[in-house]
């Protein structure tokens, strides 16, 4: 179990060559070190199986990506998967942290319930890295977004959080440092894959089947890392869309986009004025809880030093319910936390993910405009020629005429394609936002009635000690 | 406040003293001081008169001063009246206006008014349990100084304090405090009870001093969390504002309830201080009298002992001289010490106990007071709670 969490194998970065896996960052390369690892893997029959199954999965998926996505049946999206009987479970179990010092990574245990006949078993558990969610992001949103998809983000990077499980020892037990990185970022993970679980289409995705399904290392995807030189070129894409969003106007002829996208604006704003707000109350939360604890501590040194009896113990009956609320306090702000300012948080990512949709959209209407002024521009000098008589040229401008004619018809028809997809959606986006909602508030409400419940059991349980005292 | 002082039973009228108005002008309260009794020193039998809080510690001073009350625990002086923090929040709220909306700015408003009216309202509590406990006992009630306090009608002369004897307050303190290390560190105590119950009184009273601290600081922010959840209804609310018609009733309900949580969690905070905190406070400050008095009694001790020492000087000076003045002088100076030692050794054993017993019952009544009320607040907010979820199921 626990080799195979480890280091890849070898030959699996000679699979892929032109991946430029060698210009890697240089910590990759002080990570290469356990060589009796992948020994253990070439030498172990059942690696080499699941190795030929990811060849074959490659290659149907190469089949699969010339098939323009866009002529994809629409009845795999009529059929939620609500609508029928089958049921897909993703949870992220145990974490593990792999190696050691800058190489460091944590491992996720990701298994999956389901009994949905694409899939070949029906429970079962792969072993993924951070980077892997990042890379599948990337393999969906090339595929998807360009058609007009929302596709649900990744949890971002954090370099403090990784710094601070890099640096920190596992050996040395040190459980605090960190751990709560992990443990939130474990679960936003879950939402992650959870969430695009959810999708229709992306759930039949071939790439995110194999995240889920093949316990193998899957190839690494440099272009992930912040520190690659396709991270920085990411980075030079990402200001320069940037510009484009902001510098670029659209004359919408469309109303619904013009009033989606003022809701959307809307939203955003109130979303993350919201958030910023509850993520202050867990601090408020947090720090009550430390101070409770300070209180407790003070009752047990008061009830010490107390000479009566009953009053003594009373007091040392109230540290101990101090504590319990303490913790109780702790709950609280986790219940805050986990389920609402999370909740709020992906729906900022995704409401950011709508927008990257919009804004497809607004290339291809980019696009298509193009066309269409390169199309005049060759009618006017196809024009031009016919008045100068110009035979020669003329059939050049003839051709080329036609070209663009047959390019600015694409060019319509993708941006109407892409226009019917967002609405399409958009619809499901806004179905599956109410109902989150809806179920995250009552989650959150249930949760706090719990703690509330308890917290009256608490102070029932150190009234007699008070009446007690004599 | 939890104070059931001395032996008086509730039917005894013979001085009955409340403070039945106060008026807050700038920095300084006025307390209308009311006072019935059937004790024949006063003129009328029931009387106002208009008093500040130097007044109060004047009266504090006199009874400290006093040698006939060294043996008695003399019930701490009132706080001075202090809002600052109350007229700081305000201040900061002032300048966080821009960022907050004209209703999350007003019931911050309102939140920090009833702040300021509650600590207004200890501070009179605080002063009219410092005369209802000189007024109930039965030596300190014949005080000379008390009955002018209740019935001259005119400024007593202790105000104003000015800078100069605020410093002397300080450097008196400072004496207080001095005295008890130098006492502590000279006088070798005949007593074990008494140096056990030093000991004792001065680790206790840090304690507390800690505990009031914590408790105080606890409660501070419990009720900075009960108003950060302001923002996060009046957030929801515009949530379901710009959201067209799915989600709206739903969000108005969630601010709803937390607006009416807020409420719930407000009062959490509040009865904590109420019954928590200021109990630890007053019985910090009582037992800092506590300690006044054994240090009052340790310099009697010092004064016992060098009668001690003057007599036997005297004596050996005089030992061929048969009742000679100046031995007679010193054997009298030595009685009398050693009679005032017993005597304020005695007081205090009896003071202490009943110390004690008074500490046992506040806490007993507090404690017992602020278990129900968490019990009562947690129900309401159980209750709330679960109303909230059935209804936002029924808009599922």
């Amino acid at each position: 179990m626990a080799e195979d969490k480890l280091d890849p194998p070898p030959f699996f970065e000679n699979v892929n060559i032109n991946n430029g896996d060698k210009e890697e960052d240089l910590f990759v390369s002080a990570r290469q070190g356990p060589v009796e690892n992948s020994t253990h893997h070439v030498t172990n029959g059942d690696s080499n199986d699941a190795d030929i199954s990811h060849l074959k999965m490659s290659e149907s998926k190469a089949e699969l990506e010339t098939i323009p996505i866009s002529h994809e049946p629409d009845s795999l999206e009529a059929a939620e998967l609500e609508g029928r009987d089958e049921f897909l479970e993703i949870s992220i179990g145990d974490t593990q942290k792999v190696g050691e010092g800058m190489g460091a990574y944590v491992a996720y245990r990701v298994t999956t319930r389901t009994n949905m006949p694409i899939f070949k078993r029906t429970n079962f558990t792969v072993t993924r890295r951070f980077s892997d969610f990042l890379g599948l992001h990337d393999k969906l949103t090339e595929k998807y977004l360009k058609v007009g998809r929302i596709i649900p983000p990744a949890p971002e990077k954090s370099v403090i959080g990784m710094t601070k499980i890099k640096m920190g020892s596992s050996t040395e037990g040190n459980q605090n440092n960190g751990s709560d990185f992990v443990e939130r970022r474990k679960a936003s993970l879950e939402r992650y894959l959870r969430r695009t679980a959810q999708h229709p289409v992306l759930i039949m995705d071939p790439d995110f089947r194999e995240f889920l399904e093949y316990d193998i290392e899957l190839p690494k995807a440099t272009s992930t890392s912040a520190l690659s030189s396709a991270g920085v070129m990411r980075l030079f894409n990402k200001v320069g869309e940037t510009v484009n969003k902001i510098t670029y106007k659209m004359d919408e002829s469309d109303p619904w986009f013009e009033e989606k996208l003022a809701h959307i604006e809307a939203l955003e704003t109130q979303l993350r004025k919201l958030h910023t707000n509850v993520e202050a109350m867990v601090t408020y939360r947090k720090e009550l809880a430390a101070l409770t604890n300070g209180v407790s501590r003070s009752a047990a040194l008061l009830s010490a030093c107390e000479d009566h009896n009953s009053l003594s113990r009373a007091l040392a009956q109230l540290a101990d319910t101090e504590e319990k609320v303490e913790s109780l306090h702790l709950e609280q702000a986790n219940t805050d936390f986990y389920i609402l300012c999370e909740l709020l948080k992906d729906y900022l990512g995704l409401l950011g993910a709508v927008r990257d949709a919009f804004h497809e959209r607004t290339k291809l209407f980019q696009h298509w405009q193009h066309s269409e002024q390169m199309l005049a521009k060759k009618r006017e000098a196809k024009a031009k020629f016919e008045l100068q008589n110009r035979t020669d040229k003329l059939d050049q401008a003839n051709v080329e005429v036609i070209e663009w004619e047959s390019k600015v018809e694409r060019g319509q028809e993708s941006f109407e394609k892409i226009s019917q997809m967002i609405k399409k959606e958009m619809e499901r986006f806004e179905k599956c936002r109410i109902q989150d909602f809806k179920v995250m508030f009552i989650k959150y409400l249930e949760n706090h009635l719990e703690h509330q419940a308890q917290l009256v059991k608490y102070w029932e349980a150190f009234l007699p000690e008070a009446k007690a005292i004599a | 406040m939890a104070d059931e002082a001395k032996t008086v039973p509730l039917t005894d009228n013979t001085l009955v003293v409340d403070i039945s108005d106060a008026l807050s002008e700038k920095d300084k309260v006025k307390f209308t001081v009311h006072t019935r009794t059937t004790m024949k020193v006063f003129q009328k039998s029931e009387f106002l008169v208009v008093r500040q809080h130097e007044e109060f510690i004047w009266l504090h001073d006199r009874y400290e001063e006093e040698p006939k009350y060294a043996g008695y625990i003399i019930p701490p002086p009132p706080p001075r009246p202090n809002f600052d923090a109350s007229r700081e929040k305000l201040q900061r709220l002032g300048e966080g206006e821009g960022t907050m909306t004209k209703e999350e700015f007003t019931k911050m408003k309102q939140e920090l008014e009833a702040e300021y009216l509650a600590t207004f309202k200890k501070t009179v509590a605080m002063h009219e349990v410092f005369l209802t406990r000189l007024a109930s006992h039965s030596i300190f009630r014949e005080d000379s100084h008390l009955q002018v306090f209740l019935e001259y009608d005119q400024d007593l002369c202790a105000r104003p304090k000015g800078k100069l004897q605020q410093l002397g307050g300080l450097v008196k303190s400072l004496g207080n405090t001095t005295d008890q290390y130098y006492l502590n560190a000279t006088v070798r105590d005949v007593n074990d009870f008494f140096e056990q119950q030093m000991n004792s009184l001065t680790e206790y009273h840090s304690q507390l001093k800690e505990a009031t601290t914590r408790a105080d600081r606890m409660t501070e922010k419990h009720k900075e969390l009960a108003d950060s959840y302001i923002k996060i209804s009046s957030g929801l609310l515009q949530l379901a504002n710009s959201d067209n018609g799915h989600l709206d009733k739903f969000l108005a309900r969630v601010a709803d309830t937390y607006e009416k949580a807020r409420k719930v969690e407000s009062r959490v905070a509040s009865d904590q201080d109420l019954k928590l905190a200021d109990t630890l406070r007053y019985y910090m400050r009582d037992s800092q009298a506590a300690k006044a008095l054994l240090v009052r009694r340790l310099k009697c001790l010092a004064t016992y002992e060098n009668a001690n020492r003057t007599l036997e000087k005297a004596r050996h000076k005089n030992k061929d001289i048969h009742a000679a003045p100046e031995v007679q002088e010193a054997e009298m100076a030595q009685s009398v010490a050693c009679e005032q030692f017993e005597a304020i050794s005695a007081q205090a054993k009896e003071e202490l106990l009943d110390f004690k017993t008074r500490r046992l019952h506040a806490f007993r009544k507090s404690l017992i007071e602020l278990a129900e009320l968490e019990i009562k607040h947690a129900r309401t907010q159980q209750d709330l709670l679960k109303k909230s979820i059935q209804g936002l199921k029924e808009l599922l």
